[in-house]
């Protein structure tokens, strides 16, 4: 498949590497080229990539903590409205606002709303569910959990140009360079 | 004694983990510090005999918290061998190591039984059925032997931990070492549990004799879990400036300790919140007066600052990933609560204790007894490599940072 007779659209190049250092170093390569939408793989979480791109920052600890604290507001409204306006009961004589009955619904909900904020947090930050990625046509791709290391430049990038990105791309120590298109 | 001197200095040359030499300097201020606090104390005590022992009580129940829970964090890294503990295992076995001082310590509680606990006074158990009930525990002989029994436990186990600790610097067998840690530990951990609980039960829940909570042991004891991090946090951050440590703890391993700290913070919470839910919700005569005398008049300041300052504050701010991994910061959440801890400790004591307003008696036993151990620890931290030479583990602890 050669870049001149294709008919679908590029969407991208795609570098395969055999070892995670070559990557971290592309990475820093394709950084300085002032690249941004770029994405990397590997078959393991692989912390010295993730320090060279940078993407410890994530949106997800603030999610979770919304999520955590609109969990703990309905858990106490949902006690302090049922116990003291909707159904107020006399339970061995106590206060119908009783906060120390009340704790662990909050702390439950807050857990509960917590969790689920990170879940669904994650898939959304994540663009999750996506039934399919052109990069899922690569053949070589599937080494990704395996044994081989990828990094991935989007034609969306600003600075992508279907010639000099993929000259940019083939001066990096990778085995391969691959043109990922629909 | 001039051989024996030089072979540790041919020790330190020859170990790149030898303590650094400033270390003899802080451990001198911390003794000079508690020795004018124990003065002040000991005129104290010729003042106001009863007061002085109340307030050591507390000052000591404090201390106590730090090289009991230093003890149990370390069988716990023995156990489950978490790179979080390789590097400040030789803090935490320093700590352990003062536990014979501490027994020493306890004399004056032991001396003055009948000015804490009024189970040990025969006239007042004379006009009282349910204390006549619990004399075959509550009598003085078994409470003196059980003390003795706890601390022989502790002891014990510090002992013989940190011997093989410490072989591990000379000889080559490291893995074989790090085995036999494990196994003791294991079984270490269970005689710990029952052991701090039972101490905690004798020393600080029979100041109120008829009041009882089974969840008590554990409340007291993760606090000193709590105590023993929170201080392995602050020399960790004194010993990351200077060398050898310098190089080894890096940021990442102060945020394994502050999410260590944050999980006992919670699980100290935890206990706490159980053990009212469980009282408040049985509505008991025989319980509930415990917590309607500490959230009444001057104590329920005290609760309010506990769960604001103690929990809330700390949790909040230990919720931060970059305020774990600063290890300044970090420090001042752990000084925080560890002043907290003591503040904990008075109100949870001194109501039982019929004590209705703070007296200087009360800082400065707590100075005095945190400096005089604070001195000892480093002593002891002093004299051994900051991390054993043949830690088979250390390649891994060093790199995860």
């Amino acid at each position: 498949m050669s870049l001149s007779n294709s008919s679908r659209p590029l969407r991208g190049y795609l570098a395969e590497f055999d070892a995670p250092e070559k990557v971290v170093d592309a990475i820093h390569r394709v950084r300085e080229e002032g690249y941004e939408k770029y994405d990397t793989f590997s078959p393991y979480p692989c912390e010295e990539m993730a320090d060279a791109m940078d993407v410890h920052r994530s949106w997800l600890p603030f999610i979770v903590l919304g999520g955590g604290i609109t969990g703990a507001l309905t858990g106490w409204a949902l006690q302090f409205l049922t116990s003291t306006q909707v159904y107020p009961m006399n339970i061995g004589g106590r206060p119908y606002n009783s906060w120390p009955a009340f704790i662990v619904v909050i702390f439950e909900c807050t857990i509960l709303f917590a969790a689920f904020s990170a879940v669904l947090g994650m898939f959304a930050l994540n663009r999750l569910p996506q039934p399919h990625h052109p990069l899922f046509g690569i053949e070589s791709f599937k080494r990704a959990s395996q044994d081989r290391y990828f990094l991935y430049v989007e034609s969306t990038d600003p600075r992508f140009d279907i010639h000099s990105t993929r000259a940019f791309m083939e001066s990096l120590d990778s085995s391969e360079v691959t043109a990922v298109e629909d | 004694m001039m051989q024996r001197e030089k072979k540790s200095t041919m020790e330190r040359a020859t170990n790149r983990w030898a303590p650094p030499a400033q270390i003899g300097q802080l451990r001198n201020v911390a003794f000079a510090v508690g020795a004018i606090a124990a003065v002040a104390s000991g005129i104290g005590a010729f003042l106001t005999p009863q007061r002085f022992v109340q307030s050591y009580l507390v000052a000591y129940l404090w201390v106590l918290a730090a090289p009991l829970g230093a003890l149990g964090l370390m069988m716990l890294h023995h156990v489950s061998r978490g790179a979080w503990g390789v590097l400040i295992r030789r803090i935490l076995e320093a700590a352990a190591r003062t536990l014979p001082f501490m027994a020493v310590l306890f004399l004056p509680v032991l001396l003055r039984m009948q000015d804490l606990y009024i189970w040990s006074d025969p006239a007042i158990v004379s006009e009282d059925a349910l204390l006549q009930a619990k004399t075959p525990w509550l009598n003085t002989t078994f409470f003196t032997i059980r003390a003795g029994f706890y601390f022989l436990a502790w002891i014990g186990l510090t002992t013989v931990l940190t011997r093989i600790s410490r072989s591990q610097d000379r000889a080559s067998e490291g893995l074989s070492a790090a085995r036999r840690l494990q196994s003791i530990s294991a079984g270490g951990l269970v005689l710990f549990v029952v052991t701090v609980s039972f101490a905690s039960f004798d020393w600080l829940m029979s100041l109120d004799p008829h009041w009882y909570s089974s969840i008590y042991g554990i409340y007291y004891m993760i606090g000193a879990v709590l105590t023993a991090l929170c201080l392995t946090v602050v020399i960790s951050l004194w010993l990351s400036g200077r060398t050898p440590m310098d190089g080894a703890l890096r940021p990442l391993h102060f945020h394994d300790l502050g999410k260590l700290m944050l999980a006992f913070l919670m699980l100290w919470a935890y206990f706490a919140v159980s053990q009212l839910i469980i009282i408040w919700s049985g509505n008991l005569p025989e319980e509930v007066p415990w917590y309607i005398e500490r959230t009444t008049g001057m104590w329920k300041w005290f609760a309010h600052a506990i769960i604001l300052v103690h929990f809330a504050l700390p949790f909040a701010l230990l919720l931060s990933s970059d305020l774990k991994a600063d290890a300044k910061r970090l420090v001042g959440v752990a000084g925080l609560v560890l002043v907290m801890r003591w503040v904990d400790m008075f109100w949870q004591a001194a109501p039982s204790m019929h004590l209705h307003h703070l007296h200087w008696l009360d800082v400065t036993t707590a100075i005095a007894l945190g400096g005089i151990w604070t001195g000892l620890f480093l002593t002891q931290l002093q004299g051994t490599a900051l991390i054993p030479r043949n830690e088979p583990f250390l390649e891994e602890a060093l790199q995860h940072g």
